[in-house]
């Protein structure tokens, strides 16, 4: 086969998988590290948070079990209301994290849908791109503000399928269209996708990746979900590149030969 | 409370007092079973940055957030 390798690239660099996820809401962190391995993600978001003070002190971390050198973290600002509170949390991360600049910008705008403020975000957005972050940026399925982020400078868009945490599949697919369509750098979905059929669909659309985190978390079997999503998404991908067949009500030609029939 | 031997620090929105009024950012670190450990700090709305960890003494009423990543989608 000679086939050019079909490579997910953000910021320069390039990925062979195209299924990133969170590392949140598993039972504990053996379970986090085994569906990640069943993924293949390669890029997975962590959050920022206050460390305890004077806890046990060999208190394992999730450090331990996705290790930083194996996997690519991308530092999310998850809880964030403002433009201010995500800057100052992406700040810490890349502290954090050894100078590392790909980061997940969200700015939530309402507590109980967890929607995105679009205008927060774009505020963000300008500052941390000045900073020289590679910002990754989580926002509504509108296409105008999409374009918005994509010409502020931001190196992934990721418009939400369905609100976070709802497993409510890809709502809008003629939005995300739109956005694919118009986008110049990688769109991905992130948030909404509940099962593999949801994340094949998103990749049919022509979505360079998926991101997620509560379908496979929140599955009754995650690890076998997150091997599931594995599949979704390549076979998703393949089916995007190879070029569907024209929908129509009834086919005139069949599939097999009409010669030749017995009589 | 004598002022000259000890002071107070507010961590990660807890007032904790230390009995030492001249200790750097990484006695604080120290103290505080986090050396060696993957962390950031921001003191008094600032970053400090690793290799400043050793230079930076710390002042009664310094406020001081620490954080780290956790879990998260």
């Amino acid at each position: 086969m000679t086939q050019k390798k079909d490579q997910l690239v953000i910021a320069g660099k390039s990925y062979q998988s195209r299924l990133l996820v969170g590392t949140g809401k598993y039972k504990d962190f053996e379970q986090t590290r085994l569906a990640i391995d069943a993924s293949g993600a390669e890029i997975i978001t962590v959050a920022i948070r206050r460390t305890n003070i004077g806890q046990n002190e060999g208190e394992p971390s999730l450090l331990d079990f996705v290790p930083p050198n194996r996997f690519t973290y991308l530092p999310n600002t998850a809880g964030c209301y403002s433009a201010d509170d995500a800057v100052r949390t992406l700040r810490l991360a890349r502290e954090l994290l050894d100078g590392h600049n790909l980061v997940k910008l969200e700015v939530l705008g309402d507590p109980k849908t967890l929607y995105p403020n679009v205008i927060e975000t774009l505020k963000a957005a300008e500052v941390l791109i000045k900073e020289g972050f590679d910002v990754m940026v989580y926002t509504s399925d509108d296409p105008i503000v999409a374009k918005e982020l994509e010409n502020i400078g931001c190196c992934a868009i990721m418009p939400l399928a369905s609100l976070i945490g709802s497993g409510m599949g890809i709502l809008n697919p003629w939005n995300l269209q739109i956005i694919i369509e118009h986008a110049k750098v990688p769109v991905l979905v992130d948030a909404g996708v509940g099962t593999a059929s949801d994340a094949a669909i998103a990749m049919e659309l022509g979505c360079e990746g998926v991101l997620m985190n509560t379908a496979i978390a929140g599955a009754n079997d995650p690890i076998l979900m997150a091997s599931a999503m594995k599949k979704a998404i390549e076979a998703g991908r393949e089916a995007f590149l190879a070029g569907r067949m024209l929908k129509k009500l009834y086919s005139a030609s069949p599939s097999s030969p009409t010669q030749g029939m017995i009589s | 409370m004598n002022k000259a031997t000890s002071m107070n620090l507010k961590i990660n929105g807890n007032i904790k007092s230390f009995d030492d009024n001249s200790m750097t950012v990484e006695g604080l670190v120290t103290k505080l079973n986090l050396l060696g450990k993957r962390i950031a700090i921001e003191k008094n709305g600032m970053i400090i940055s690793k290799s400043e960890f050793q230079n930076i003494t710390l002042q009664d009423g310094d406020q001081l957030e620490i954080v780290g990543a956790v879990g998260g989608g």
